[in-house]
């Protein structure tokens, strides 16, 4: 074998190895836009729950118009919100406005227990549960592909291929805590 | 120790195991093989048959289980907290939606089985989902999830076809000293190899046995460590754990066959306190699991 062999060999291995990095890194981009989407589903679900619950509380309690308002904003809020930061904080906006209007619920024993009502509680519940697991597969992810863009050599390849970091999308810690009613 | 080393030294612990399983079924295939002139083709013969028993077991298993514990299939409005709760952990750990039965018997316990991701199978009886809240039901859920995702299912699979390669290499063994004519002539120190021959072809299938259910019981660690760093809460497995085990009910639908798969061992009040009883639970002391958990 003479030397010439081997530095072609060499500069094979070498593009080999940029080209699976290469790959890897838009597999890991592609998996937190999926995950991302994954977010987003789980908003919109959430968003198309309040029309029908602000209805179904309405029939109930009519003079709470200020609550209405607050809830219908921060809804409008999320729906056109753009990045993860600012969904985030739409979410949180509108996480608050719910729990004044479930606060306020408490006082209308009617509208407990309707089964309706009691029907999209369930739901909306269920739904930030699953916005709470999107969020934590999303950040996984991100933490996976920011990990991966920024250790060495890697960070050299990514740079030049234009990777850059991704956003987390960050829990608010008192979302996650249930709420305590005290009477 | 964090719940990531937990994780890294459960998955090491269980391929230590494996790979010491390995040797010694080499082992034993080269005495018998050495005992009766033929070298290895034992192996191959004991690899063909339970391999093909297994793989069987391993594409029809699910059903077969699911027949005989008379599960059915559970609904999204009737089962309203099973199924989203198993929604949001999919969607947490990235899993397809598995296929959710109920079997109706007030004793709380659950299990998973299918062969991969694609095709897996989560079951609760009646009495879990009465029983337990949300959280916890939720811990009991990813627990069995991370069974999935862990390719638990399928390496078990791998084992109970090394456990029965043992079985039949022992089986043929002994059948072949039966058939040994008396003409053949012995070379020196073959006496001594048949002796260990013989001895082996009695214990090996029970060690085959004990490092199985040692394997099994790692990957119950495994998974509970898992379960925790999905939720987030690893309070709640703690809670839903001390539940089932303390609940009195037996659960009916289980036998020996379907024992190992339960989150929780279907037979109570058969785990006496001495080390070799330890080895024979296909399932660590549920007190050790608690207290692991809840110093998580």
């Amino acid at each position: 074998m003479n030397p010439v062999m081997i530095i072609l060999g060499l500069i094979a291995l070498v593009i080999i190895y940029l080209w699976s990095l290469y790959n890897g890194l838009i597999t890991n981009r592609l998996r937190v836009k999926e995950a991302w989407s994954g977010i987003d589903v789980q908003l919109k679900r959430r968003v198309d729950l309040i029309p029908n619950l602000v209805e179904t509380v309405k029939g109930y309690a009519k003079h709470e118009k200020g609550i209405f308002e607050n809830v219908t904003k921060a809804r409008s809020a999320l729906l056109t919100a753009q990045n993860p930061q600012a969904m985030g904080k739409a979410n949180k906006d509108l996480t608050s406005a719910l729990k004044t209007l479930f606060a306020v619920a408490e006082n209308y024993p009617d509208l407990k227990a309707s089964e309706n009502f009691k029907d999209l509680q369930r739901q909306l519940e269920d739904t930030e549960d699953k916005i709470a697991y999107a969020r934590q597969f999303y950040n996984t992810n991100v933490l996976g592909y920011n990990t991966k863009i920024k250790i060495f050599p890697n960070v050299l390849i990514a740079q030049n291929f234009g990777f850059k970091e991704e956003e987390f999308f960050e829990a608010e810690e008192e979302e996650k805590k249930k709420v305590e009613v005290k009477f | 120790m964090n719940i990531y080393q937990q994780i890294n030294a459960n998955r090491q612990k269980t391929w230590l195991i494996m790979a010491f399983f390995i040797a010694f079924i080499s082992l034993v295939a080269y005495v018998f093989g050495q005992a009766q002139e033929s070298g290895f083709s034992y192996l191959g013969i004991a690899l063909i048959i339970s391999g093909l028993l297994t793989l069987g077991s391993y594409y029809f298993g699910d059903q077969v289980i699911l027949k005989i514990s008379n599960a059915r299939s559970a609904k999204r409005k009737k089962d309203f907290n099973f199924f989203t709760v198993t929604e949001n952990l999919c969607i947490g750990v990235g899993l397809p939606m598995p296929k959710l039965y109920v079997i109706d018997d007030s004793a709380p316990n659950a299990f998973a089985t299918g062969r991969d991701p694609d095709h897996a199978v989560v079951c609760a009886t009646s009495g879990l989902l009465n029983k337990l809240d949300r959280a916890e039901l939720e811990g009991v859920i990813a627990h069995e999830l991370s069974h999935i995702k862990n390719y638990d299912i399928r390496l078990m699979a791998i084992v109970a076809v090394l456990v029965g390669m043992i079985a039949y290499l022992a089986d043929i063994f002994n059948r072949s000293l039966w058939w040994r004519g008396r003409e053949r002539k012995e070379k020196e120190g073959q006496g001594f190899l048949i002796f260990i021959g013989v001895v082996l072809a009695i214990l090996s299938p029970l060690i085959a046995q004990l490092i199985q259910l040692a394997i099994s019981r790692k990957r119950e660690f495994l998974a509970d460590a898992s379960a925790a760093l999905l939720t987030r809460n690893p309070y709640a497995l703690a809670d839903a754990l001390e539940k089932i085990s303390k609940d009195k009910e037996v659960l009916e639908a289980a036998n020996n066959a379907t024992a190992h798969l339960y989150i929780i061992n279907p037979f109570k009040g058969k785990e006496f306190g001495a080390w070799f009883a330890h080895l024979f639970n296909t399932h660590p002391p549920v007190e050790e699991r608690i207290k692991i958990l809840r110093s998580l």
